[in-house]
Order: C-alpha cells, then sequence, then structure tokens
C-alpha cells in the first residue's frame, strides 16, 4: 500500500476485513510501519502513553498498539471453537449473553494436570477455577493456575510463525520440514533431536512413538528445569523400578518433612494441603486431635511456616539427620554427625509411637540418597501400604533428565543434529550453566521451537511457531496420580498458535490434522465402550473416570545408600523454584509479579535471602548489592534478610533476570541459573558473598512482622485448648456486648440474609491462593514496583504473616485480611458522601459513582483494608488485556477508593437464581473467589441467620473470635484461632 | 535594634508604653497617612519585591496544580495507611492562621481592647486570604475534585444528600461559614474608610472606584448607628464561630478512632493553637510592614508587646495540650495509645516531634522576657518559629498518628514528594500575592477608629 | 423643570465633633426633627442627640438567626431520616448529636448575611447619589468636617430662618444644599 496514503482506523478494519491470521498479520506489519499510522497513533493514544511511569515506556506503548490493532479484530469476535465442547454443569451450550458458561478442562505445570473450571463470558475466559471432581485439585487451585487466565491475554505473546525472525506461515513451515525429514528419511532420522519438559500427554507420547518409529535413529530428550530426578532415582534405588511415592496426610498422626514443601510445590500439592488441613482442623476441645509436623529445612517454605517443630539446617546436613534417625530407628546406615541429636531422637520416639500413621517425606531438593533413606524408614514403620502407596509414574517415560539433557548436548556439540525440535521450554536460559547449552544448539542445523513467548532460546531458532495456550487447545494430560484429563479449549487461539499434537502430526504425511482430531483419534483408538458417551462425560467432567494409575506393589531392594559426597566450604547456596514466577515461564505476569511472596512478602524481584546471622556477620542489609561467587560463576543480587533461614545457607529463586521477555518481566530481579551447575542443581557449597557496598531497591508489602502485642491474631498450643476451650480469651478484652453503644442496639436488624465470613487461621497455609483468585474475580490493577514500593498495592486480601519467637527460627502465623464488613463500621461514618454504606443484609458497599476520593475511610479503618485508586492504574490496557476483565465488576478509575466486596457480583447472581426458583440461597450456594481458591478450605462465607450454615457452626467454634475487636467495630469477619501441636517432649 | 515609635512614649509604672498613637497626630494626618497608601502612584520599590517573589511561587501553585487534575493524587507521598498528608496539614496551618484576624476584630472588640485597632483591619484580610489558601487543599486532595460539589446539600436526581455525620461535611460548613462572615465583618468596617479613600482621591477613575466600594457612604448619624450595631453584632456572631472552626476542624481527627486523632483535648487545644500561629503571622507581617510604610506611630511598640503576650499565653495552652495528650496515653493503659505516643516520640519520625517541641514550646518561653518582647528582631523569629512549628504539629499529628495506627501488617512510611513541597510553597506565594495586593489598593488600618483615639483628648478637654 | 427651585436643606459645617454634639441638640431643641448630622467617624450621643430611635438591626440578625438554626437541623433531619435514609456504620438515622455542627454553623451564617445585607438596606446602601454631596466642602465629612443639615422636608422648614439658628451656632460655614 502506498505510504504517502493517510489512513484511519475504518479503512485499516476495511483492509483486514475478511483476511485472517496470517494475511491479517502481515497486513498489519505493513500498516503499522506506514507513516501516516505511526502518526494516527501518536494522535490518538497520547494519554496512556506515559501514564505507567516505568512500566510503560511510550515507545513500548506504540509497539503494543500497533500489536493490539492485530488482535482488535480478534477481540470483536471472541468466537469459540467450532468443534463440540462440553460445558461443566447443565447450562445450555448456546451462549446466554450476560451468563457465563463454565468448561471443565485442565492446565499443565511441569508436565502434569492441574484440573481448572474455566469461567467463559461471551467467549472470553476471564476466571478459572479448581475442578471439585479433579484428584489433585478438589476445586482449589494453586497461584499459577490462576494467574494462567492473564497469560492468555498477554500482548507480548509470541504470535506468529517466525522464519530467523521474520514473519513467515505455518505452510511454509511445514513444506521446510517434509524437505529436511526427506533426507531424514534414508539415514533414519539420525540429525532429529526433540526435546521436550515432562510430559504426561497420551496423546502427545502415542504422537512420538510413531514419530521415533518411523525415523528410529530419532531421540527424543526431556529437560524441566526444576526436575524430579532426584525422586525418580531414589525410588530406582530402593525398588529398582521408578515408582510415585502418593502420601495420605489425611491418615497421618506424624509426619516429618526432610526439605519437601509438600504444600507448595509438589504436584499434588493442592490435595496434600486439603488431607493435612483435615487433620489439623479442630471443632471443640473435647478430644481434640491434630496431627503433628516437623519440617526441616533449610529455607522459609510454607510447609516449614506450617510445622510444630522446625529446624532449620543447611541442605547438605538434612541427609545427616534423616541418617541419624534411621539409625535410631534400628535400620543400618553409615551414620552421620549432627548437633541435632536430641531433636532427632525426639522425632524419632514420636514416628514409632505411631506405626503406620506416619509420614517421613523428602523433597525433590534432596539427594537420592535421602530418598532412599526416607523409603527404608517408611518401611520400617509400616507407613508403606498405610499413609504411603506407590503407583505407576504419570510420565509414560520417566528419565533422568539431566543425564538425557547432557547425551542432547553432546550430540550437538559433535555437530550430528541436523533438526532440533523444542516444545516450550528455555534451555538456552535454564539449563545448567556449566553445560553450555547456547553454544551447543548454535551448532545445530535446523533449530524448531514451539513457544508460547519469545525468549532467550527463540534467539537461536530458525523457525519459531507461536504455541497456543491451554485455554485455546485440545489435548489432554494426566495428574500426578494418572487421572487423566481431556483438554478442550475455550476460545480459538487469539494468535497463531499450535499445540505440540499438531506440531509433530505436520511431521507426517499427510499434515494437517488439528488437534481435536489428533486428540480425539488417540482416545477412539482406546476402545472405550460407548465411545461417544465416555468422551462427553469426560470433557463434561474435566477427568476420565477410573484413568488413575493402579497401585504398584514394590520391593524395597535396597541395602542403606552411601553417603553422598559434600563439596566442602562454610557457605551453601540454594536454588529454589520462585513461589511466584517458578522456573522463569510466569515472568511477564503481572498478577504474579505483584503478588507478594510468601513469609518474605517481596514482590516483583528475587533477592538473595541470607539468615540474620550471616547478614550480621557481613555486615548486611535488606537491599545490599553483593557478588555471589559459586563455582568460578559470580553474580551481582541484593540480599533480603529471612528470619529463620539457615544460618549459612543462602537461597537464590530461580527465573528472575530474564535477557528477553515482555514488558511486565523484562528488567526485573537476578538470573540465579547463571551459578546452577549440574553438580548443583539444588545446592551446592563453597558459596562465597561479598559487599559491593551497592544499593538495589527491593519491595515488600509487609514492613513490620510483630503483633505489638495486639490482638491481631491468636495462636496458642493444642494442649492449652483441650484444657480450656477458652483459653485465648483468658488475657484479651472481652468481645463486646450487643448494647456497648451510646444508640440503640438494634437500630438496625439484619432479617433477610446477614452475610458473614470466617476463617480458619489453624489451618491456612498462605500460599496466596485467595489474592490472586480475588485479584483475578474483581478486576484488580496492577500497578508496578515503584507504586508498590509507595504502599500503593491494590489487593483487595492480602496475607499478613507475622512472626513469634527468636529471629533465626520464628514461628510464622498467617493471616488473611480482607475487609471485615464490620457492622458498626468506622470507614462509613466519616465519609462525607455516603459513598461507602450499608445495606441491609449487612455488606458494607463501596459506591465507586459516588465516590470523590477524601480517603478519610481509609484512614478511620483499623485494618487498613481499603484500597485507593491514586493514578489511572488501567491506563493503556489494550483490546486484548481488556478481555481478561470480569464482565460482572466494574473496572474501576482514578481517584475512587475500593475494597473487598464479599464478592457482591456472586452473590447477586445467587440471588437471581434463588429468585426465580422461588427459593432461599442455600447455604454453600455462594462461594467467593477466594474461599474458591483456597486448598485447605480455611474461608467460609455464609448467612448469618441461617443456623444450620457452616459459618454460623464455625463462629459457634471456641477459637472464634474477632480481630482488634475491642474497638467494637462489630466485624462479620472472623478468625478461628491458630493451633500448634508441639512435642511436649520438646522446647520449641 | 530599638523602634523610633518607642522613644516619644514613656514608660508607664506597669512597665508599657502607654499610648496607641503617637502625639501630633490630626484627623487629617492620620487619613492622610493611611489613605495615601492606596493612592499613591507607585509602592515603595520593596513592594515589587515583595509582590513579585508572592506572585513566582503563586505560579508554582498554579503549575503543581495541573500536574496534580492531569495526573491525580498519586504525584503526592501519600499512600495506604498515610491517605493524608501535606494537604491536610496545609489546610489546618493555614486555617490556623486564619483565626488571628477575627480573634483581634471580634474578641477584643467585644473585650474593648481598643489596641486591636491598629492591627484589625489587616489581620482581617489576612485571615480572608488564609481562610482562602486553606479551602483550597481539602478540594485539592479529594481523589476526584471535579465532583467536589456532592459534598454540598442540594436536590439530587438521585435524591442522594452529604453524609451528614461525616466530620468533613462539618468542616465545609464551618470554614465556608467562617470565611463568609469574616468577609462581611471586613467590608462592613471597611466602607468608611473606602469613603474617605473616595473623597481624598483626586484621579477620576480612583474616585469612581473607591466611590463604587463605599457604596455611597455619607457617614450620616444613621448610617454609623445601624453600622456600628451590624459591626458589634457580627463580632459577637464571629467569637463563637471563631472558637468552633478550629474545634471542627479538630474533630476532623477527635472523631476519627486513630490513636493519636481520638482525643477529647483536641477542639480547645486547637484553637489555642490557631490563634497561636495566626498572631505569629500577624506580627511576622506587621514587624516589616510598619517599617515599610512608616506607620510607627500608628502600629506601636504596644501592639506588638500585647501580640506577643498573647502568643505567650496561647502557647502554653498548646505545651500544656501536648503535655496531656503524652500522659493521656500513658494513663489510659490503652496499648494503641502508648504504643502511638512511643512511635510519635521516638519512631521513625521522631526527630519531627523534638524539632516541634523546641519550636512551638521552648523558644517561645523567650517571650517571658519584655526585653525580648521590645526587640523586634527576636520577636520576628519567634514569631517564625512558631509558625513553623504549628505546620510541624500538624505534621505530627497527622502523619506520624497514621502511619503506625493498629494493623502492624499494614504500617508504611509517608515521604513528601517534590509536589507535595510545591503545593506548600505555592499556597505560601497566593498567600503573599494578595497580602500584598491588599496593602497596595486599600487602606490597611481602620482610618474611622483610629480618628476616635485623635478625638479622645480634645473630649478629654472638654 | 418645576417653576420655584426647591432646595433639599441647608448645611452647617463644624471642625470638631462636640460642636457638632452642641448643634444638634440646639437643632432639637428649636424642635426641627427632620435632620441629619455626618461625621467622619461615630460620635457618641449623636443619634440620641438628633432624636432617633434605637435600631431594628438586631431584630433583624435574630431572625436570622432563628431561619438558619432551625433551617440546617431540618434539613439535615429530613435528608437521613426522610429523604434517604440509609444505615450509615450502624449509627440511628437521627443521629442528634452529629447534626449541631451544621446547626450551629448555618445559625452563625444567616444571622451575619441578614446583620451586613439588613443594615446596608436600612441604610438604602448602595446608593451612588444623594444630594447632601452637593454641599461644599462634604468631601471633608469623611476626613474632618462635621455636617449638620436640616432638611427642607421638615415641617418647621423655612430657609432664612433655618440659615440664621445655624449661624448662631459659629458653624466654619452655612450653605443651601440643593436637590
Amino acid at each position: 500500500m502506498k505510504a504517502d496514503a493517510p489512513l484511519d482506523l475504518d479503512t485499516i478494519r476495511q483492509r483486514l476485513a475478511g483476511t485472517r491470521g496470517r494475511k491479517y498479520w502481515r497486513c498489519l506489519e505493513e500498516v503499522a510501519e506506514t507513516p501516516a499510522f505511526e502518526e494516527f497513533l501518536h494522535r490518538e493514544f497520547p494519554a496512556g502513553a506515559s501514564e505507567w511511569g516505568d512500566e510503560f515506556s511510550r515507545r513500548g506503548f506504540l509497539q503494543l498498539m500497533a500489536a493490539s490493532f492485530a488482535l482488535a479484530g480478534f477481540s470483536a469476535c471472541t468466537k469459540q471453537p467450532l468443534e463440540k465442547i462440553v460445558p461443566y454443569v447443565r447450562q445450555p451450550p448456546e451462549l446466554t449473553p450476560g451468563k457465563p458458561l463454565y468448561f471443565a478442562t485442565a492446565l499443565t505445570l511441569g508436565g502434569f494436570a492441574q484440573g481448572v473450571v474455566a469461567t467463559s463470558h461471551e467467549g472470553r475466559p476471564t476466571k478459572i477455577e479448581g475442578n471439585p471432581d479433579h484428584p489433585v485439585s478438589l476445586g482449589a487451585t494453586k497461584v499459577f493456575t490462576q494467574a494462567a487466565v492473564l497469560d492468555l491475554y498477554d500482548p507480548d505473546r509470541a504470535q506468529t510463525v517466525l522464519r530467523a525472525g521474520q514473519p513467515s506461515d505455518w505452510n511454509t513451515f511445514v513444506s521446510a520440514m517434509h524437505a529436511i525429514l526427506q533426507d531424514q528419511q534414508t539415514k533414519a532420522g539420525t540429525g532429529i533431536r526433540i526435546l521436550t519438559g515432562s510430559t504426561t500427554s497420551p496423546t502427545l507420547q502415542s504422537q512420538l512413538n510413531a514419530f521415533l518409529h518411523q525415523y528410529s535413529a530419532a531421540k527424543w530428550h526431556q529437560w524441566e528445569p526444576l526436575s524430579r530426578d532426584n525422586i525418580r532415582d531414589g525410588a530406582w534405588q530402593a525398588f529398582g523400578e521408578i515408582v510415585e511415592t502418593q502420601y495420605a496426610f489425611d491418615k497421618a498422626d506424624v509426619i516429618l518433612a526432610l526439605d519437601a514443601d509438600f504444600l507448595f510445590t509438589h504436584p499434588s500439592s493442592l490435595r496434600y494441603a486439603r488431607n493435612f488441613a483435615q487433620r489439623r482442623r479442630v471443632k471443640d476441645a473435647a478430644g481434640a486431635k491434630m496431627s503433628r509436623l516437623y519440617a526441616v529445612e533449610p529455607t522459609p517454605t510454607i510447609t516449614g511456616s506450617m510445622a510444630d517443630h522446625r529446624l532449620p539446617v543447611s541442605s547438605a546436613e538434612v541427609e545427616a539427620i534423616a541418617r541419624s534417625l534411621a539409625q535410631k530407628l534400628g535400620l543400618e546406615v553409615e551414620a552421620a554427625a549432627t548437633p541435632h541429636e536430641e531433636w532427632v531422637a525426639a522425632v524419632a520416639r514420636d514416628l514409632q509411637a505411631h506405626p503406620g500413621t506416619g509420614i517421613v517425606i523428602a523433597g525433590e531438593t534432596q539427594p537420592a540418597a535421602v530418598h532412599v533413606l526416607a523409603h527404608l524408614i517408611n518401611a520400617k514403620l509400616n507407613n508403606s501400604g498405610q499413609t504411603i502407596t506407590y503407583t505407576v509414574p504419570a510420565e509414560p517415560v520417566p528419565v533422568n533428565q539431566l543425564t538425557s539433557l547432557q547425551t542432547l548436548i553432546k550430540d550437538l556439540q559433535s555437530g550430528g543434529v541436523d533438526l532440533l525440535i523444542m516444545m516450550e521450554g528455555n534451555p538456552v536460559f535454564d539449563t545448567p550453566a556449566d553445560l553450555g547449552f547456547a553454544e551447543a544448539v548454535a551448532k545445530a542445523k535446523t533449530v524448531v521451537r514451539l513457544g508460547f513467548e519469545e525468549n532467550e532460546t527463540s534467539r537461536y531458532c530458525h523457525w519459531h511457531i507461536p504455541a497456543a495456550h491451554a485455554l485455546e487447545s485440545w489435548s489432554d494430560v494426566c495428574a500426578f496420580d494418572g487421572t487423566v484429563t481431556l483438554i478442550q479449549p475455550l476460545i480459538e487461539p487469539l494468535f497463531e498458535g499450535k499445540t505440540a499434537h499438531e506440531l509433530i502430526d505436520a511431521l507426517f504425511q499427510p499434515p494437517g490434522r488439528n488437534s481435536y482430531d489428533i486428540v480425539r483419534a488417540y482416545w477412539q483408538a482406546q476402545k472405550w465402550p460407548n465411545f461417544e458417551k465416555t468422551w462427553r462425560t469426560a470433557l463434561n467432567d474435566g477427568v476420565v473416570a477410573g484413568s488413575a494409575s493402579p497401585a504398584q506393589q514394590v520391593k524395597l531392594t535396597a541395602k542403606a545408600p552411601s553417603k553422598t559426597a559434600q563439596a566442602s566450604g562454610k557457605l551453601e547456596i540454594l536454588f529454589r523454584p520462585d513461589p511466584s514466577i517458578w522456573d522463569g515461564r510466569f515472568v511477564n505476569n503481572g498478577w504474579l509479579q505483584e503478588l507478594p511472596r510468601p513469609i518474605s512478602k517481596l514482590t516483583w524481584d528475587n533477592a538473595a535471602l541470607v539468615s540474620p546471622v550471616l547478614a550480621q556477620r557481613e555486615k548486611l542489609e535488606n537491599g545490599d548489592v553483593v557478588t555471589l561467587k559459586f563455582g568460578g560463576r559470580t553474580l551481582r543480587a541484593p540480599v533480603w534478610i529471612m528470619p529463620g533461614q539457615a544460618e549459612n545457607s543462602v537461597t537464590l529463586h530461580l527465573g528472575y533476570g530474564r535477557e528477553r521477555t515482555g514488558r511486565v518481566g523484562a528488567g526485573t530481579g537476578f538470573n540465579a541459573y547463571a551459578l546452577r551447575t549440574s553438580q548443583a542443581l539444588w545446592s551446592g557449597a563453597g558459596l562465597e558473598i561479598k559487599r559491593t557496598g551497592e544499593k538495589y531497591p527491593l519491595v515488600d508489602t509487609q514492613k513490620h512482622h510483630s503483633v505489638e502485642g495486639r490482638d491481631i491474631v491468636r495462636s496458642g498450643t493444642i494442649g492449652e485448648f483441650t484444657a480450656n476451650a477458652r483459653f485465648l480469651e483468658a488475657h484479651k478484652e472481652p468481645r463486646p456486648e450487643r448494647d456497648v453503644t451510646l444508640y440503640h442496639p438494634d437500630e438496625f436488624k439484619y432479617d433477610g440474609y446477614k452475610w458473614g465470613m470466617s476463617i480458619d487461621l489453624n489451618v491456612c497455609i498462605g500460599c496466596n491462593a485467595c489474592t490472586i483468585a480475588c485479584q483475578a474475580e474483581n478486576n484488580i490493577a496492577v500497578v508496578g514496583k515503584t507504586q508498590v514500593a509507595n504502599g500503593r498495592e491494590m489487593h483487595w486480601i492480602r496475607v499478613d504473616a507475622y512472626f513469634q519467637g527468636s529471629l533465626d527460627n520464628p514461628e510464622v502465623n498467617n493471616q488473611p485480611v480482607p475487609c471485615m464488613h464490620c457492622e458498626n463500621a468506622p470507614c462509613e461514618l466519616v465519609c462525607p458522601v455516603g459513598a461507602t454504606v450499608h445495606d441491609d443484609e449487612g455488606l458494607n458497599v463501596q459506591v465507586y459513582n459516588r465516590c470523590i476520593g477524601t480517603r478519610y475511610c481509609s484512614n478511620n479503618c483499623p485494618y487498613k483494608v481499603r484500597r485507593f485508586n491514586f493514578l489511572e492504574f488501567n491506563a493503556g490496557m489494550t483490546p486484548v488485556q481488556k478481555m481478561v476483565k470480569n464482565p460482572d465488576v466494574t473496572v474501576r478509575s482514578r481517584g475512587v477508593m475500593e475494597k473487598c466486596t464479599y464478592c457482591t457480583q456472586r452473590i447477586n447472581a445467587a440471588r437471581i437464581t434463588a429468585e426465580i426458583a422461588n427459593r432461599k440461597i442455600r447455604d454453600g450456594e455462594i462461594i467467593t473467589a477466594c474461599q474458591a481458591a483456597c486448598p485447605v478450605e480455611a474461608i467460609v462465607f455464609g448467612d448469618l441467620n441461617d443456623p444450620e450454615s457452616r459459618v454460623v457452626k464455625l463462629k459457634g467454634q471456641p477459637l472464634d473470635y474477632w480481630m482488634l475487636g475491642e474497638l467494637n467495630t462489630r466485624p462479620r469477619t472472623s478468625y478461628l484461632a491458630k493451633l500448634r501441636n508441639p512435642n511436649p517432649e520438646m522446647k520449641s | 535594634m530599638t523602634d523610633p515609635s518607642d522613644k516619644p512614649l514613656g514608660i508607664t509604672p506597669l512597665g508599657y508604653p502607654s499610648r496607641l498613637l503617637a502625639p501630633g497626630e490630626s484627623y487629617d494626618s492620620v487619613t492622610d497617612r493611611i489613605a495615601s497608601i492606596p493612592l499613591a502612584k507607585h509602592p515603595p520599590r520593596q513592594w515589587y519585591f515583595g509582590f513579585g517573589l508572592g506572585f513566582i511561587f503563586f505560579m508554582l501553585l498554579l503549575w503543581a496544580v495541573t500536574w496534580l487534575f492531569a495526573k491525580g493524587v498519586g504525584i503526592w507521598g501519600i499512600n495506604i495507611p498515610v491517605a493524608w498528608g501535606f494537604a491536610i496539614v496545609n489546610f489546618v496551618w493555614w486555617i490556623g492562621i486564619g483565626h488571628a484576624g477575627t480573634f483581634i476584630s471580634a474578641i477584643l472588640l467585644l473585650l474593648h481592647q481598643r489596641w486591636r485597632t491598629a492591627i484589625n483591619r489587616f489581620s482581617e484580610a489576612m485571615t480572608l486570604f488564609a481562610v482562602a489558601c486553606a479551602g483550597m487543599f481539602p478540594l485539592l486532595h479529594l481523589g476526584r475534585p471535579w465532583v467536589f460539589w456532592w459534598i454540598l446539600p442540594y436536590p439530587d436526581t438521585m435524591g442522594v444528600w452529604p453524609q451528614f455525620r461525616s466530620p468533613l461535611v462539618w468542616d465545609v460548613f464551618a470554614v465556608s461559614t467562617y470565611f463568609t462572615v469574616s468577609l462581611l465583618f471586613w467590608y462592613l468596617g471597611l466602607v468608611p474608610d473606602l469613603a474617605s479613600v473616595r473623597d481624598k482621591a483626586v484621579k477620576l477613575w480612583q474616585k469612581r472606584i473607591y466611590g463604587v466600594l463605599a457604596l455611597g457612604w455619607r457617614g450620616s448619624a444613621a448610617h454609623w448607628q445601624r453600622q456600628q450595631s451590624a459591626y458589634l453584632l457580627l463580632a459577637g456572631l464571629a467569637t463563637p464561630l471563631v472558637l468552633s472552626v478550629h474545634s471542627v476542624v479538630s474533630f476532623d481527627f477527635s472523631v476519627a478512632i486513630v490513636p493519636g486523632w481520638h482525643s477529647t483535648i483536641f477542639p480547645p487545644y486547637f484553637v489555642a493553637g490557631a490563634i497561636y500561629s495566626g498572631f505569629a503571622m500577624v506580627l511576622n507581617i506587621v514587624i516589616p510592614v510598619r517599617k515599610l510604610y512608616k506607620l510607627e506611630s500608628l502600629i506601636t511598640m504596644r501592639h506588638l508587646n500585647n501580640m506577643a503576650n498573647v502568643m505567650l499565653v496561647t502557647g502554653e495552652i498548646v505545651a500544656y495540650g501536648y503535655l496531656i495528650e503524652a500522659f493521656m496515653s500513658w494513663y489510659s493503659g490503652d496499648v494503641f495509645e502508648e504504643y502511638m505516643m512511643k512511635n510519635r516520640a521516638f519512631g521513625p519520625y521522631g526527630w519531627v516531634f523534638w524539632a516541634l517541641m523546641i519550636l512551638n514550646v521552648i523558644i517561645p518561653q523567650l517571650l517571658w522576657s519584655r526585653k525580648i518582647r521590645m526587640n523586634l528582631l527576636l520577636l520576628f523569629l519567634i514569631a517564625l518559629s512558631i509558625n513553623l512549628g504549628m505546620w510541624v504539629e500538624r505534621f505530627v499529628i497527622v502523619i506520624t498518628s497514621l502511619n503506625r495506627d493498629f494493623t502492624p501488617s499494614a504500617w508504611h512510611l509517608y515521604i513528601p514528594t517534590f509536589w507535595d513541597w510545591a503545593t506548600l510553597a505555592g499556597s505560601i506565594g497566593l498567600f503573599f500575592t494578595l497580602q500584598f495586593l491588599f496593602m497596595r489598593f486599600l487602606p490597611m488600618i481602620s482610618i474611622s477608629e483610629t480618628r476616635e483615639f485623635v478625638a479622645e483628648p480634645k473630649t478629654a478637654e472638654a | 423643570m418645576s417653576e420655584q427651585p426647591s432646595i433639599f436643606g441647608v448645611a452647617a459645617e463644624f471642625s470638631t465633633h462636640e460642636e457638632l454634639l452642641s448643634a444638634a441638640r440646639a437643632a432639637r431643641d428649636q424642635g426641627y426633627k427632620r435632620m441629619d448630622a455626618y461625621a467622619p467617624f461615630p460620635v457618641e450621643g449623636l443619634p440620641e442627640a438628633l432624636g432617633r430611635k434605637r435600631t431594628l438591626v438586631p431584630l433583624v440578625v435574630l431572625i436570622g438567626g432563628i431561619i438558619g438554626g432551625t433551617g440546617g437541623y431540618y434539613m439535615e433531619w429530613y435528608a437521613n431520616v426522610v429523604s434517604y435514609p440509609i444505615n450509615i456504620g450502624g449509627r440511628p438515622l437521627h443521629s442528634w448529636p452529629s447534626f449541631i455542627p451544621i446547626t450551629f454553623e448555618l445559625t452563625i451564617l444567616f444571622a451575619a448575611l441578614f446583620a451586613f445585607f439588613g443594615s446596608l438596606a436600612m441604610n438604602k446602601l448602595p446608593q451612588p447619589y444623594h444630594p447632601i454631596f452637593h454641599a461644599p466642602n462634604f468631601e471633608r465629612a469623611s476626613i474632618d468636617r462635621f455636617f449638620l443639615c436640616i432638611e427642607a422636608t421638615d415641617k418647621k422648614f423655612e430657609a432664612g430662618a433655618v440659615r440664621r439658628f445655624l449661624e448662631g451656632l459659629q458653624p466654619i460655614a452655612v450653605s443651601e444644599v440643593p436637590l
């Protein structure tokens, strides 16, 4: 087209009209380059360009706009896939405007399924909930699962087929592939390598098998940066076969976690958290029982924060402790000295006292030997078969991924690789630094990558194929326990996204089947009785009934493992997944970036976590930049002083410091992979740390971790509780009586519904799922690092962490704090315009339209749960970004106050259904977003006027208390105090 | 440094300069002395300097406000929990300064403190400008200033009203009432003098302008009778008003439950503080002005001395307020109150608190000495320290109470940004701009009342 | 264009307020009613000397105050209890203590407005033109001269007699004030 021709949005649209996919994009590429169009952008969108300060450079914004025009068309016509997809509950598949549809599907993390139910508004996926029928979700979600929907609309996604960085198209790619494969035919595919992460997709597996069968000399490699090799090796050494260990925490009385964060990082953590909570929850004092958790770990984790006894030791020392425990339990093992003999002895006695109801679990970060020891101990205590069962792994081909990777790299270096196909992943960034993947991959003749975003690895790719998001794809995946879920799309690929299935299929003749056909064909081959019905039920339920892996009878073949060689050196370095951005794949996700990390409450960065003692020794303060020297490699990173960190261990969270990523992730954090070697995947001794004297601004959302003797979090021990159910009220101000007021106590009766909430601190593990679920449900803005530094984060429900006891090993009490919906709300009294008032069901409602922004309400809120739009935080959103917003919730603009509404939109949805059916809303019919996401069911919402409701029963319990109740705010949200179950033998 | 007006005056046994007017002044001479200033062709050179400086800062204000409206209050340092920052501090500070005027005019009038005459007009004007500056801030600090009028009661299509339980609404009524009443009071007293200026004026346009402003005042017995009666009544009304305004402002804090705000002593000690800073500001302006315009014979040392005494008294009341706050926080045994006080004195903003003690409590004790009260330079500096101190006091009350209240997890510091400072400096600029315009174009001392002093000796002889 | 040019009155100019006072008293004794005195400052006793009654300003102010107070409280009560009753922080709809400050402020405001505009209205101000301004030297009435003017509308008025009477009081000058 002529550059000088002036053009406006309409003409662009006309040009685009009727065209689809590839042409669409290329056309726009050209359009965007015309000066007229540039000028148009300048004219049209000056405002938002600079609105976000540091987050949003003008240039970035213009690029974004250019991109977004490609999508403008899409956002107009988001249509559901043509194939038959089955809504979860009995809505009619045809879409009723304003009425969301729910689809059961699954998201994949580390190869394992997270069963979900995705909400679709007019064909837009807007929210993700857990799937109650899914064995490892049980209705709950991880933070990553919640945030996935934001990734779907990420404008920085890979958007088109790239050939050497230049836009190309799928067909060209396919023919190029066939050209290469032609001459591979002759040599049985010797030059072909495929690299994937851990995969559990039966369909993909069968495709790979077929391919490897056709090209017998081709090789398939697997690599996950957060590999579970230790677990596999442990099983192999113990049983001579690779099995997965399934734990039944609901049956366990005594649990010992050896550096195992089974409540958060484990693929089955949601289920485990639920089961664990079942044994922690208490009702009334009479005969109250709790399981007891011991945690041995070098760096604070969610699991550690739940422990009744937590022992911070270096990662290397964990094995010594396992050995001495095994020995005390009468196992023939090579002992190792540990200064914690007493502690271990007490644990040993406790475990022995509970044969068959104990669990010893080792984490993936511990060497195989520790896993073997755990297996031995569990066998010795007859836990195996009781609280512990072994199953066939969900991974069809479990391998040692490090070895697998090393072979691949060797082949690459030899130059013998003609075609390397990578499915997702980012090996250039996240493989061990000593293996030199980047140099090696450069030697491959053709490198193909199917990727969701362009990353460090893309630079080495001759072909880059945009990957479809799970919510755009047909596929299948197994849960940790082997249960299969069929993945169904809610929306046509926004970009030219392809699935792994389609990519592999394209390598065959004739290419071109879409993933629906591929997946369906595979399952048809499985000879299901009455296929059509089973298929639909599977889609509908989100699980394939009875597909869980069978239990495996195992025989302990291992004798005591020999000691793992330990490098010497005072300081130890630890590599751990980041609690928010995981292995780095979520770095461009604003929700996760801004999510305060558990316990440390850091946001937007990772840091070198050091113990208070080490900090003192090295004269370090938060934010001091240090040089970390490890294995001849160095990295500069700021330190963060972490109470509870093992004295000589320094923790680095992986995944940050990305060089090539989107606008959100760019320039955040420090690349821990740079120090990670194949010898020290999880930990290694011999770290040197040196102050540079420089400072780096680290931003957290909670500066003060002591309750200052205030009645905010109540905690005690099960012993005290059974002795006196109301022991916690002994030294506290009594809850004010109804008539402690100048006015008539029953000025307002709430005789219809009377909403209230109960939060059980005793089971809350502080995983943040509620915070991010609320953000997704309520269109809560991401404000960016500088604004968080100014104390302007917008989360409606925050998880506070209060420390108790010693600085080196404090007890952590997590407390989720949403709006309390006080009956005598201090905020309402001071609002000059009545923008925050009470409704007749006791909700403290915020009327955005009426709010003029005096912020007086926030000053007068003793819980500080109100959030203010200090700036236009929603500025500069592209059409595609806007698609993530929940249409049932107002998007707040600059200058208005906002806060938790008890998900009033959900209350009203339920009210409508109930009124149509001409009945009252049933208990449990309204599930708030935070409640739905909570893996431990700590949050319960309901009608206080219904004596049978769960919330009333919970509030009736002796542990129920009001936060700051003495202020007589009469909060509708109350807490159940936290109890611990310490071993009477041990002084904590 | 001594003052010419001091010399001719004998010192009475009481130790005070006895007279309110230097000898040898006649009806005509006082009229001339005062009326000539607005009628003069050129103001003194220093006037241009002062006005210019004020005007520059006034421009800074406009810049800051423009940016504020473009971006939102996020350009300031405020956050959660410190949702109120400089805007409110400045508001309370300016309102306080705006108290001297009406106090001097009304209360001293009722108490027959005739020495007020020389300074009342002046401080009334000051009151108006200070209140104007103050009134600006509640609007600026709104998240959505363009809908500020929702705070006023008016028949609304949605049928909604202001929330009359909110102290902010009381504020709106108190401050606007205060401004209106002060304005009326000021103008009512000004009318006869405008007539004098009108009749003194030689240029036609001056005659015209002041003629219109004088409303055709003829000074007839009937005029005087009604004007005097109304003037007295306004004084009577303004007296409870001036006490109420800062009480209401203090309700903004004491009605809230925030530790450090929720305190019954606030109303009296806010009022005292207001008069304290008000007189300080009058002194800071009067001392240079009387030199500049050679008004020593009208604004004598006795005036300054009396003002110093008022400052001393109100200063002690304020100091007592601080003391009682500290005592109550300990005596209450309330964990929040106790921590609040601890945080005030030794928390992150501790140094501000101690600065307050020095500026507002220790330095003003110098006023006990008559020598110092008689020393213009020292008096000026002490007044300056009080003005500064009162601003710091409001900072302590607003920020250090908010930054650490009930929930430790939410505690967060407040760091003012450039725009915070710009708005503060700008408001001072606006104040002085108006003040200099007033001095240039209106009689800054009540001529008619001064004439009564001229009349007195004659009455004595008669 | 009337046939005989009538005048506003006859004015005498004095240099002190004492003289003015005694002049006013004298004129009163002579039985003159319609007259007025002009001074650069309020002269004590002058209104009485001229036989003026007490002013009505205080009454007007009282009325204003009552209107403001009752109106203010009614507005708050009406808004909260009748027009838009809503639950604010569990406080009663009619939380009278919170309504006091505004009631008070409005009392003052209305009283003040009535005082200011009331007094001006009774003085018939603003009034750009008045015959007395024709009196020679009258511009000094606002500076250092005191005038007594016996007006032509007085029943006893007869120009010659009035002039003679005023000259009897040794003023600086006596002059007829034209209409």
